[in-house]
């Protein structure tokens, strides 16, 4: 299960070169992960189109995280395969690699860097260089400073920006690492309950971000909340004791026997 | 170079560390070697060497804080480094003795006589020139901290697993230095030195110059670490102390980052052990006891971890106390240490940096 021994990064990220020519930009095929002989995943498959905005629904502990850990190189799958468009083998890769390979991912529990300010966890996020070297020389452009600028104006923390990031509430929290994603440039976003914690305003908000991400980048969102799965209006997958169990619009889901029987509890 | 001025004159203890670090190493020259011995200012030699240890200590707490209070790694072996700066120092300083040993053998130390060896084993050679001895200062220390930090980062060992595989490090390195057949002085250590670079270690001046030495070598090596941490990379660290696994994701090898500060470490570590060497006279496998590797811990958690000029402070206060007090009650110190550690740990967890406000102390 230890990402230790994978093989280290290539420096400069797959990300330009990357392969989805087939129109598809991640792969997961028959994967299953068990803890101590849970099946927390368990023969699932899911394909992500480029550009797309994908929601993922599904009780607790139907493995929504556990399939990200798998994608971001955090767990390792005991089967199945994982593929970053045509070429990636995302489970040869390190979680760094994959990173720069261009995924980025934001966590169920928001985790930022509490003891740096906001505009220098944004600094770190940053895409660019990430050998120590380069981290040591690194000087922030006009043109870095302008885009954390434009960052932190998107992300409603322009005021807090020399603020320890320990400062900030839950749900500034959630938008600081939003901002982080939006810094690093990932092709694909992984982007685990975003809305906890928000009011519904900063939930719109939200909504309208992750909406207008989608075309340039692919973006996957794992919710609870349905008004906030409604107002993305986007295909809906529904994860269920590790598998798929159904994928279509969010009507056709919640009309669906079978997902009313397990997930909607009727 | 603006950020890195700016950074330092931020830190205002810093500042006043550097102020005074500056101001004795011009001043104790001045009060050992100019005024009279009747002179109630005038430094005796043996003060002069004292308070030169105790800032190789505080040279070694600073390396200490930079991996531990900078990046969450505990190291509880860093007397290693020290101890091995230290040896290549003696080594160069043994080879310096020449025919005036006791033995009288133009090239071989005394140990080596006395344990009938007929020639010097390859790896003396070259340290009898300051030119390829001195850059080994840095090297050797950093070389071991790339192997085991290269190995340990790698696979991910972490808080205590890491600590204690530190502490076997230095606990290794004791034993096999304690063995007359390594070449290194068995337990005895390398002792009986003469001169350095050419000027007597006796004379007042040597002291004198050794003590400046180290004061400015402390000095620069604060402002090393402040303006290290002061660039993006200083950042990076405290992401990685604070949220080492969450740093992966955004695409950085926090192993290297480790690394990379740990091997910058350790060579200043090795450095103060350098320049403790010549100032006591002896370097033995004492030194790589466990236990004063953590002596140097207590040093950084009395003085403040995280604040660099803190585990200065840590290290010359708690050192002055030692020596006072083995003065009175010699077996009493040890306990005193505990006693002092514990209470900090309870009242000042932060250290004695806590007792300096924020606004004053700038950071
Ligand atoms: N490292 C782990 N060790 C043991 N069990 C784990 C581990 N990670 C996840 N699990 C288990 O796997 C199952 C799936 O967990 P996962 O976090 O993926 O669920 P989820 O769909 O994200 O749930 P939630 O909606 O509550 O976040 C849970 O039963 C969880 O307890
Ligand atoms: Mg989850």
């Amino acid at each position: 299960m230890s990402a230790a021994n994978r093989r280290p990064v290539s420096r400069s990220g797959g990300e330009r070169s990357l392969d989805t020519s087939h129109g598809t930009v991640l792969y997961l095929e028959g994967l299953s992960v068990s803890f101590d002989g849970f099946k927390a995943i368990n023969d699932l498959s899911l394909y992500i189109n480029d550009g797309e905005l994908r929601c993922v629904i599904g009780p607790n502990g139907a493995g929504k995280t556990t399939l990200m850990d798998i994608v971001t190189g955090k767990t390792r799958p005991d089967e199945g395969e994982a593929w970053f468009g045509q070429t990636l083998d995302l489970l040869r890769l390190d979680e760094a690699a994959i990173a720069n390979a261009g995924i980025g991912r934001k966590f169920q529990q928001p985790t930022v860097f509490t003891e740096l300010t906001v505009a220098e966890n944004l600094e770190l996020a940053m895409a660019g260089n990430r050998n120590v070297l380069s981290v040591l020389r690194a000087k922030l452009s006009g043109e870095q400073r302008d885009l954390i600028a434009s960052t932190l104006e998107r992300i409603g923390l322009v005021a807090l920006r020399d603020m320890n990031a320990s400062t900030l509430s839950h749900g500034q929290k959630q938008w600081l690492e939003i901002g982080m994603l939006l810094m690093q440039q990932p092709r694909l976003l992984l982007v685990d309950e975003p809305a906890t914690g928000m009011t519904h305003q900063e939930m719109a908000q939200t909504g309208e971000l992750l909406c207008s991400l989608a075309g340039d980048h692919s973006v996957v969102v794992v919710e609870h909340d349905m008004d906030f799965v409604r107002s993305l209006d986007s295909p809906v997958t529904v994860l269920h004791q590790g598998s798929v169990l159904a994928e279509g619009s969010l009507d056709a889901i919640q009309s669906d026997p079978l997902v009313r029987s397990v997930y909607l509890g009727e | 170079m603006n950020r890195y001025l700016s950074a330092v004159l931020a830190d205002r203890m810093g500042v006043v560390l550097l102020t005074v670090l500056l101001v004795s190493a011009v001043w104790v020259p001045i009060a050992s070697l100019v005024l009279p011995a009747s002179h109630p200012l005038h430094m005796g030699s043996y003060s002069v060497a004292l308070w030169g240890k105790y800032l190789c200590f505080g040279l070694l707490a600073l390396s200490l804080d930079m991996v531990w209070g900078k990046l969450g790694i505990l190291s509880l072996g860093h007397g290693v480094f020290f101890g091995l700066g230290g040896y290549v120092m003696g080594m160069y300083l043994m080879r310096q003795v020449g025919d005036r040993g006791v033995y009288g053998d133009p090239i071989l130390p005394d140990f080596m006589v006395f344990l009938n060896w007929d020639e010097l084993p390859w790896y003396w050679f070259g340290f009898d020139h300051a030119w390829i001895a001195f850059p080994l200062i840095l090297i050797v220390p950093g070389l071991l901290a790339y192997v085991f930090g290269a190995l340990a980062f790698r696979s991910r060992v972490t808080g205590v697993y890491l600590s204690i595989i530190t502490q076997a490090m230095t606990y290794a390195v004791m034993l096999a230095f304690f063995r007359n057949e390594l070449g290194f002085g068995g337990n005895n250590g390398l002792t009986g030195f003469f001169d350095i670079l050419g000027y007597d270690l006796r004379e007042d001046v040597t002291r004198a110059a050794l003590f400046s030495a180290t004061a400015l070598s402390l000095a620069g090596c604060y402002v090393l670490c402040r303006c290290l941490f002061a660039t993006r990379l200083g950042l990076l660290c405290t992401a990685v102390r604070d949220a080492e696994s969450r740093v992966r994701f955004l695409g950085y090898r926090t192993d290297r980052v480790k690394l990379s500060v740990f091997v910058l470490s350790a060579a200043i570590a090795g450095l103060a052990g350098a320049l403790y060497v010549p100032q006591v006279g002896i370097i033995n496998p004492g030194e790589f006891s466990p236990l004063n590797s953590i002596e140097i811990v207590i040093w950084v958690a009395l003085g403040g971890r995280g604040t660099l000029w803190g585990a200065v402070v840590g290290a010359v206060v708690v050192n002055v106390a030692k020596t006072q007090f083995t003065g009175w009650l010699p077996e009493g110190w040890l306990f005193m240490l505990g006693g002092l550690f514990v209470l900090t740990t309870l009242y000042l967890p932060r250290g004695l940096a806590m007792l300096v406000p924020k606004r004053v102390s700038g950071s």
